[in-house]
């Protein structure tokens, strides 16, 4: 199967490869997937006094478009207060990065991983976790 | 050294140039119907069919009256197992084949369960090979076939043919073998291994695509299949339709090139399989799927764990392999082989399968080594679990959302 060109680019040179400190109460821990689907996401946001992401980090286990949908979840993230980054779908990833029918899942995860995040995040600072939406699985 | 490089050799191989100088003039000038038996065209046609066939049966050791020619390998699979169910439904109805077979016997005996038959998928052993003893255990009085592949199109691992045989005939059963990956490239020998039907294929062995053959014994005992293909009765009445006469010549020159220069080819390719795969699994947590001592000798199959495998290629795209991933299909199912040796799907999902061929060379194994260490250190920077793995944390202590 032929990638995008932006699923190349994002694989050859991923954005924001890394880790942060998930003992740390500004950051929000998103792990999700599981090894025997061959798709694991990690995905880490810093957020400040204001609500708002200043760093977004991830590290995934999957193929080409699993690590270009984590790759820019993570560019799309910064800056972003956390209630606007719950507002991400997977079709916007979809969408960015032009991705066949059988790649929807990898985007799914993406959007999964920023939701997981984000409600550790809530979760650590007292915060209630948000129910998402709409259930994927 | 053209890149990309080309170490996909089980899927399919390069036709061999001398194989497509022997079948040009059978496109043109020699184009008759071998079965014109009333003039020149049709006789120039048959003699080079003839040659052929001795040219496949020399190869196996077989008498060439005993060579059907087919489209290939599947078709060769269907006949045989469908055209021996029918023909000796009489005697029984029960089938003993492996889990790892190929697709064309497995979903042909799934075929068959519809119709009837009764079909026992022995399960294999960790390193892929049959266990003789629950073969043994799974014969019956109603067992009329067991058929087991020589070589593994995933694993390259070579089944013992020989005592799968000699349990088969011990029980008044056939004995087949799926052989499209073995022959032309391990001594395979109807006789001294006791087979009675065999299916090969021209492709795998630098022969055109779309012909293959099946062999079916003719003497103790003499085995018969019904047609699944009526109309002219070709092949013994065994398999209608008009001679790929350009193919079958193609195939012909595959087995005699193969037989010619298989000693010295074999010996090539294993000693630089060795260097492959002593090299890469200098990486840490890489290991050999399949067992190794018996096994093709162009064929590695390497699971790099913590890494993917369809990403993995995808960081080796000038290098052309195959993953055990299938990410790609609907199901995300990995390969059911590489599970069937009790592999985690995780490390299914990270296996690479690399085929050496009659065309490779020192340098590209050298240019494969290079590339595919270079993209397995890449992706395990990025891949949460190797960094999980390096911190001390155990996998399987976490509890995964399965999607």
């Amino acid at each position: 199967m032929a990638y995008s060109d932006k699923v190349i680019d994002h694989y050859t040179n991923p954005r924001n490869v890394g880790t942060l400190d998930k003992a740390s109460n500004q950051v929000g821990t998103g792990l999700v997937g599981a090894p025997e689907c061959g798709d694991v996401m990690r995905l880490q946001i810093q957020v400040d006094d204001n609500n708002v992401i200043t760093d977004a980090k991830f590290k995934t286990f999957g193929c080409g478009s699993a690590i270009a949908s984590s790759s820019l979840a993570t560019e799309w993230l910064k800056g972003k207060s956390i209630d606007e980054a719950m507002t991400i779908d997977n079709m916007d990833i979809v969408e960015e990065l032009a991705l066949p029918p059988v790649k929807i899942h990898c985007s799914v995860l993406a959007e999964d991983a920023i939701k997981a995040a984000i409600n550790d995040y809530r979760v650590k600072n007292g915060l209630a976790p948000i129910e998402t939406e709409k259930s994927h699985h | 050294m053209n890149i990309p490089v080309y170490l996909d050799n089980n899927a399919t191989t390069p036709m061999d140039p001398r194989v497509l100088e022997a079948m040009i003039p059978y496109f043109t000038q020699k184009f008759g119907n071998a079965a014109s038996r009333n003039h020149h065209f049709g006789w120039v046609a048959e003699e080079a069919v003839d040659y052929a066939r001795e040219q496949v049966a020399k190869l196996i050791g077989a008498n060439e009256k005993e060579i059907i020619f087919t489209s290939g390998a599947t078709e060769s699979d269907n006949l045989a197992i469908k055209g021996i169910f029918e023909m000796y439904k009489e005697k029984g109805n029960h089938i003993i084949t492996a889990v790892t077979e190929h697709k064309a016997v497995l979903d042909t005996c799934k075929h068959l369960e519809k119709l009837g038959a009764k079909v026992t998928y022995l399960p294999v052993k960790e390193d892929g090979l049959v266990d003789l003893e629950q073969l043994e255990a799974a014969m019956t009085p109603e067992t009329i076939l067991v058929s087991i592949m020589y070589g593994n199109n995933e694993i390259g691992v070579i089944q013992p043919v020989k005592e799968i045989a000699a349990i088969a005939h011990k029980h008044g059963a056939l004995f087949m073998t799926d052989a499209t990956q073995a022959v032309g490239k391990i001594p395979v020998d109807v006789n001294a291994d006791g087979i009675d039907l065999l299916a090969l294929s021209a492709h795998k062995m630098y022969g055109p695509k779309g012909v293959g053959a099946l062999y079916v014994r003719r003497k103790g005992p003499r085995v018969k299949v019904t047609a699944q293909m009526d109309g002219g009765g070709h092949e013994r009445g065994m398999r209608s339709g008009t001679l790929n006469v350009p193919g079958i010549v193609g195939l012909g020159k595959a087995c005699e090139l193969a037989r010619l220069e298989m000693d010295s080819e074999a010996a090539r390719l294993s000693q630089l399989r060795d260097k492959l795969q002593a090299s890469l699994t200098e990486l840490e947590e890489s290991y050999v799927n399949g067992n190794v001592e018996h096994r093709l000798p162009h064929v590695a199959n390497i699971s790099f764990k913590y890494v993917e495998g369809e990403g993995l290629m995808m960081a080796m795209k000038d290098l052309a392999v195959s993953s055990g991933s299938a990410c790609t299909s609907a199901s995300l199912e990995p390969s059911y082989v590489l599970k069937s040796l009790g592999l985690s799907d995780d490390l299914a999902h990270s296996s690479i399968r690399f085929g050496l061929g009659r065309f490779t060379t020192e340098e590209e194994v050298d240019y494969a080594i290079e590339v595919t260490k270079k993209a397995v250190n890449h992706l395990r920077e990025l891949s949460p679990l190797w960094e999980m793995f390096k911190e001390g944390i155990d996998l399987n202590s976490i509890e995964w959302a399965e999607h």
